[in-house]
């Protein structure tokens, strides 16, 4: 009898868990935050989730929400795993998501092809699949303000200003994850196209912090120049390790993920000179941050330590925060409801316009360039600019350098019908 | 044919003759990292030869032990004093360890102690976390005197680069691993250590304190983390990802056997020195990125030969 009894009691529990979801209220946008404040990448992961939290928490408590409706953030810790990341989307999903937002190449591979069966947008800010720029191919994913092959040409660019391609030898050292494969096949199309010659050099999670083997490597191939693809501590190390083998720091360049402060605060002076990509301001010296140290993070609101508030990552995850609420006001704008959902969000990520006007408007002046939605080209192909490290602080050193979206789109379109092509059921978009 | 037997039987030789002092700074690097390895290493079979235990918070024992000793430093305490204070949670750590979880466990499947390090992984790991923060830390170097900077030999024109920091972290990585044989030859508490060692029973029936021992054991494992914690967190920095650093002590493990102290420093230089080798001058015929697996081709070709480890106790079981 009382076995029965525990049998039932655990039967409608576990009935009651699955099929159990919150409803938000009518006037309550809900946006899960897929974090990381733990795990291997934790060091980075944390100042992002602090910026994305306290601008969306800002609007809340300085606007009362956005057009009336309160945004309810809930975290769930991915740990940067691809798994645990995938665990939280299901779990969140059914509490009426109105976009996600993964922080991990990993994971935003597994949700782009749940994404048009649950009808909730993906939204891999300047990081995940680069096909997916291609709106057609790809309706409900977003990769604004540019993908990491528009990145990788506008660093090429880069270069090719300073020097000169044609000839060089060009060294690729990444985290051997998904994120830091990425670029690779554009790089390997276009040595040949470019004239330059390609040599990799893959860093292992474990190797992360024990990276001589590759710097040797560096050393017996003599790179004109270093692009780094890293993540968390593969960073700093690296950095040091360049510095180490005296490789010069001037023609070391970071994409926008290998250039935090976080990165490079434990180096210190020895990374001066070390460049980087960004494409979000840095410091705190704008009106939109103000409010968020006033509403937020004076107000005990925040988990961020406040010196943190204003370095890069921070603030890239506030510029992360800006899409989102851009895309929900033209998303209520065009829906004409206040309480919106993937649907409707999907439609506010393809029409918002951030443009100078905008920013400076919500108190973002010149913090970043021209971003707008449009069905067809899902990532905006915005340039990046240069920063460097000057052995304390980052200074801004270029401004933004456009990709080459001649060369990269026909290759973005190649990669998404690639994509599309084992998965008969896909469906993809007509835009006008 | 001919060409591919020549990539690999000749032409990485000619590549070590060509450029002798690249060949020498390949061979360093190795050492010191082989050095790195040994002292994660010795933490796992001080643990393993006194309690038979696999320790899988090793790894973290060495993130733990750095945060403190930063942590601590960052509060304002002055770095020798925060070095004491850290060795002084570290041997909390192991009163803690032997207190609440061995004590309880004794005479249970070795399975079962295993899993209890794993829980105490994630315990450290959490509570580190909360505590220090998840954010990358520079280890006090220049404070604990520790030297910087480096120096250069240029053999007939060439350039090997010694950075201080790696000839520092070998001397220091030696005179641990003196002192830890001398305690364990010369003193009473390391006599009764190597006989808990050989047989628990016999060491309880002569009126050893197994206990007492445990403590002694998982807080020499603790300075053995501190030590790695500072070095590698000098070398590289101190954060969370230091902790999958351990999973390069598991071939040496393997190659040194995971009862000898010896096993740990020579698997250790083995590993450091082939794993560099063959990275640097066979690896791009298999795309590089070699490394992370070699070591264990390494360690399972030694195994062929001696399954118990180069220095591991040959065990017979009668049955």
């Amino acid at each position: 009898m009382f076995k029965k009894l525990i049998t039932g009691a655990l039967s409608a529990a576990i009935a009651f868990g699955a099929s159990y979801t919150v409803v938000h209220a009518d006037d309550e946008l809900y946006i899960p935050m897929l974090s990381y404040r733990t795990g291997p990448f934790g060091g980075n992961g944390t100042p992002f989730a602090n910026g994305f939290h306290d601008y969306l928490a800002m609007l809340n408590t300085r606007d009362g929400g956005i057009g009336g409706a309160k945004l309810v953030m809930e975290e769930c810790e991915t740990a940067y795993n691809a798994q645990k990341g995938v665990e939280c989307y299901e779990a969140t999903k059914g509490k009426g998501a109105l976009v996600y937002n993964p922080l991990s190449t990993g994971i935003t591979l597994q949700l782009i092809p749940k994404s048009p069966v649950d009808k909730i947008p993906v939204l891999q800010m300047g990081y995940g699949l680069s096909a997916a720029a291609m709106g057609e191919t790809f309706p409900w994913t977003f990769a604004y303000p540019t993908s990491y092959w528009s990145q990788m040409s506008s660093i090429l660019k880069y270069i090719d200003m300073n020097g000169g391609l044609k000839g060089k030898k060009i060294g690729f050292i990444y985290l051997d994850v998904g994120y830091g494969r990425e670029p690779i096949p554009l790089l390997e199309q276009l040595a040949p196209e470019m004239g330059f010659e390609l040599a990799m050099f893959p860093v292992a999670g474990k190797e992360m912090q024990a990276q001589s083997a590759q710097w040797l490597n560096v050393r017996k191939e003599r790179p004109d120049w270093m692009i780094m693809w890293g993540w968390g501590a593969m960073n700093a190390t690296a950095v040091k390790e360049a510095a180490k083998t005296r490789y010069p720091l001037d023609r070391f360049i970071g994409n926008w993920w290998s250039g935090a402060h976080a990165d490079l605060v434990p180096v210190g002076e020895a990374g001066k000179g070390y460049i980087a990509a960004n494409f979000s301001g840095i410091g705190t010296d704008f009106p939109a941050l103000q409010d968020v140290i006033k509403h937020v993070v004076d107000a005990g609101k925040s988990q961020a330590d406040p010196s943190t508030v204003g370095n890069v990552l921070y603030n890239r995850g506030l510029y992360n925060a800006v899409l989102v609420s851009e895309a929900i006001r033209a998303a209520q704008k065009l829906t004409g409801k206040t309480k919106i959902d993937g649907t409707d969000m999907r439609l506010g990520l393809e029409n918002f316009v951030l443009d100078q006007a905008r920013l400076a408007e919500i108190g973002l002046p010149g913090f970043t360039g021209d971003v707008k939605g449009d069905c067809k080209d899902h990532e905006g192909a915005g340039g990046v600019f240069m920063q460097q490290w000057n052995g304390s602080d980052w200074e801004k050193i270029t401004d933004p350098i456009s990709p080459m979206t001649d060369v990269v789109q026909p290759l973005l379109a190649a990669a998404a019908e690639a994509y599309k092509a084992d998965k008969p059921e896909w469906k993809g978009q007509t835009c006008g | 044919m001919g060409s591919f037997v020549y990539s690999i039987l000749g032409d990485p030789f000619v590549q070590m003759w060509q450029m002798p002092d690249f060949f020498i700074q390949v061979i360093w690097e190795g050492f010191v990292s082989g050095v790195l390895y040994a002292l994660i290493a010795l933490g796992f079979v001080l643990i393993f030869k006194a309690s038979g235990i696999f320790n899988f918070a090793q790894g973290i024992m060495v993130v733990f032990s750095g945060l403190t000793l930063v942590g601590l430093h960052a509060l304002g305490v002055p770095a020798f004093i925060a070095l004491f204070t850290t060795l002084g949670v570290m041997y909390a750590l192991a009163f803690g360890v032997e207190r609440l979880v061995l004590r309880n466990l004794v005479n249970q499947p070795d399975i079962i102690l295993f899993m209890a390090t794993i829980g105490l992984t994630n315990i450290l790991i959490g509570g580190g976390q909360w505590i220090f923060g998840s954010e990358t830390k520079s280890m006090i170097t220049t404070e604990l005197l520790i030297p910087t900077g480096s120096s250069v030999w240029e053999p007939n024109g060439g350039l090997v680069i010694f950075q201080h920091i790696d000839i520092a972290a070998a001397i220091i990585a030696a005179l641990l691993i003196v002192s830890l044989a001398l305690f364990f030859s010369k003193t009473k508490i390391g006599r009764a250590l190597r006989a808990v060692a050989d047989d628990h029973q016999a060491s309880l029936s002569v009126g050893i304190s197994l206990n007492q021992i445990w403590v002694i054991t998982w807080f020499a494992a603790g300075i053995v983390a501190l030590v790695a914690g500072i070095m590698w967190g000098a070398r590289s920095d101190v954060s969370f990802s230091l902790q999958i650093i351990a999973l390069k002590a598991l071939p040496v493990l393997v190659l040194g056997g995971f009862t000898s102290v010896p096993g740990a420093i020579v698997g250790g230089l083995i590993i450091g020195i082939g794993e560099k080798l063959f990275e640097i001058y066979w690896g791009p015929l298999l795309g590089s990125g070699v490394e992370g697996w070699f070591a264990y081709v390494i360690a399972l070709v030694f195994l062929v030969f001696r399954p118990q480890g180069l220095f591991g106790e040959k065990i017979i079981e009668r049955v």
